[in-house]
């Protein structure tokens, strides 16, 4: 009995939460009218906004830079609430096309533009770099390869670690999945695009770079920030693969990601201010964070 | 509670129940009781209903969602190229979508963990309902209950930091990941499933029939193979049934022993199954690559769809039996 009416109680109290919820709103209406008859208020708040960037940003392209691209926007719209950047992965070439169809107010490449695809009045405009490291297991002896030692290795022509300076053991190519950008940018430099003979094929780095410590025949690529000493990175062609010879351009395998935008083309405010968030000094640790090497 | 009255005079209409029950008439509370109990009655059977509901309506979305899905990629590749293709190059220059490495590998790992996990699972059956005392039974029971318990990470990351370079040593192999490696791990994993159902199974069996099989001057032995086992073999083929369902459907721990390179299987080869193709390139994949993954997911959810009703059949049969 004592529970029922405590229930009933709170209802009323309830009840009188609700009464006054209502006659206040009810206020707020009468007040609406006083807000309406001063339109100056409004009026500001309206310049403050035009001030404000806003606006669509539509970009996309290569599905490497997904993650470098993906953090400017995530930084760039927490800074500008009102513009709404997009990002369609479809890959370099789609991205190239649809800044010069003007689809994509910025394309995004994660190669150089093409001479001719430059003569036809694009510009390209490098944002960040991508640097793969090349690693082995640490009981490896091996320390140097070229690139077309890398290559041969890839695609199975190499087949004993003996033949490029190492123990005499079997090489297994330990890679990233189908779709990947280190797996893109890898095969694309090296040129074993779709030549590859994977033995493992895993879907994170870290999984690459546990797989290649654990298994002392291994050879396995990663993101050059990913990279820790519970494997050893060697060097390409006497470069040793650090964020320093990436930005100087002495270690080979790298990548250039690239804006691509059209010459003469009117671009919006805030695709031009997101461009420049994303060149700025500020981006280089939202870079880094990507696993990209900033520019220096 | 009177001043609140005063203040807000409509409210009591809004809750007849209350004005009934400022009337201190004992009756008047006894009715209000039944009414508040009957509301609930009713509110609880219609939670029930909507939860029951919920289930339905997962089930319909998930079916609906995996055809609309699934269909438009295999009608873009061809049904016989992407169930009879042997090559799987989804992000080539010419992409090719053929998963027959990926289903004869789920087939294969499947029907190897079975091999392995059967009888064996079937044997701590037996230890657990028919030979071993109750106080070693009470200890060997929680631990196989347990194996159902671990997370499915967990079996990866031991196969993958112990299987797969033992795989390499005892076999002297280049590589770990293979198919044995999963084919192992799947064993252990459906270990549980089976002889929880089976040891259910066994313990149904009417004691009068071992008892006459013993009196006929059969060994205990014998008796559980001649007369227990077959008697309660759809309990344990109800067992394996569940145990192909596990295997089939398990993605996180194969993908960490398997290797996933999109081979024929081979025991020592690293293989992709049809779970971990899906897993492993669904984060960066895109266009008609995206689309070929749901459609694999969708092979895969007939499978499991096969095998329930499988399951269902063998269960409905053991029904009718007794």
């Amino acid at each position: 009995m004592k529970k029922i009416v405590a229930i009933l109680l709170s209802l009323c109290l309830a009840g009188a939460l609700f009464t006054a919820c209502g006659s206040q709103s009810a206020d707020t209406a009468g007040d609406g009218a006083d807000a309406a008859a001063t339109p100056d208020a409004a009026a500001t708040q309206e310049t403050d906004e035009t001030e404000a960037l806003s606006g669509d940003v539509t970009t996309g392209g290569s599905t490497s830079v997904e993650k470098v691209v993906g953090a400017f926007i995530e930084a760039f719209m927490e800074a500008n609430p009102d513009v709404n950047v997009t990002y369609d992965p479809t890959g370099s070439g789609a991205g190239i096309t649809g800044a010069s169809e003007g689809t994509l107010d910025i394309g995004l490449s994660s190669r150089a533009l093409k001479d001719e695809e430059a003569a036809s009045g694009l510009t390209g405009t490098t944002f960040a770099l991508d640097g793969i490291a090349v690693i082995v297991n640490n009981e490896n002896t091996v320390e140097d390869l070229t690139l077309e030692q890398i290559k041969g290795l890839a695609t199975g022509e190499i087949t004993n670690w003996s033949e490029v300076g190492g123990p005499d053991a079997p090489v297994v190519l330990i890679g990233r999945e189908a779709g990947s950008g280190t797996r893109d940018g890898f095969e694309s430099i090296v040129d074993v695009e779709d030549a590859c003979k994977y033995e493992q094929e895993l879907n994170s780095t870290g999984g690459v770079i546990a797989a290649v410590a654990s298994n002392p025949n291994a050879f396995g690529y990663a993101s050059l920030s990913a990279v820790e000493d519970t494997v050893k990175a060697v060097t390409v062609g006497g470069v040793a693969a650090t964020e320093e010879t990436v930005q100087d351009g002495s270690y080979q395998i790298q990548r250039p990601f690239v804006f691509v935008t059209k010459d003469g083309a009117q671009q919006s405010e805030a695709a031009k201010a997101f461009m420049e968030f994303a060149l700025s000094a500020d981006a280089a640790d939202l870079i880094r964070n990507a696993g990209a090497v900033p520019l220096a | 509670m009177d001043m609140e009255q005063v203040k807000n005079p409509p409210k009591g209409a809004v809750f007849p129940a209350r004005a009934g029950k400022e009337d201190p008439r004992k009756s008047a509370g006894r009715s209000l009781r039944k009414m508040v109990r009957d509301l609930v009655e009713q509110i609880m059977n219609g939670v029930f209903f909507a939860c029951g509901m919920a289930a339905i309506l997962a089930v319909l979305l998930i079916t609906g969602y995996m055809i609309l899905a699934g269909l438009p990629a295999i009608g873009q590749i061809g049904v016989t190229e992407f169930l009879f293709g042997t090559r799987w190059a989804s992000t080539a220059a010419d992409p090719q979508f053929g998963i027959l490495p990926f289903i004869l590998t789920s087939a294969w790992g499947t029907l190897g963990a079975i091999l392995i996990g059967v009888p064996i699972g079937l044997f701590t059956a037996v230890f657990l309902a028919k030979v071993a005392s109750p106080r070693v039974a009470g200890m060997v029971r929680p631990a196989v209950e347990l194996l159902a318990g671990i997370p499915s990470v967990v079996y990866g990351l031991i196969g993958m930091m112990v299987l797969v370079p033992a795989m390499m040593d005892i076999f002297d192999l280049n590589n770990g990941t293979c198919l044995l490696a999963a084919i192992l791990v799947l064993a252990i994993m459906i270990l549980p499933s089976i002889s929880s159902v089976s040891e259910t199974a066994l313990r149904a069996v009417p004691r009068e029939y071992e008892e006459a099989s013993l009196a006929l001057g059969a060994t205990w032995i014998e008796t559980i193979f001649k007369v227990s086992i077959p008697a309660a073999k759809s309990g344990i083929v109800a067992g394996v049934v569940l145990g192909v369902g596990r295997a089939i459907g398990e993605a996180m721990a194969v993908m960490m022993v398997a290797g996933n390179v999109a081979n024929m299987p081979q025991l020592f080869k690293s293989v992709t199954f049809l779970t971990t193709a899906v897993a492993k390139e669904m984060s960066y994949a895109s266009g008609l690559q995206r689309q070929a993954l749901f459609s694999i997911a969708l092979v895969l959810f007939i499978f499991i769809m096969i095998i329930n009703a499988l399951l269902n059949f063998v269960l409905k049969k053991g029904d009718s039996h007794e």
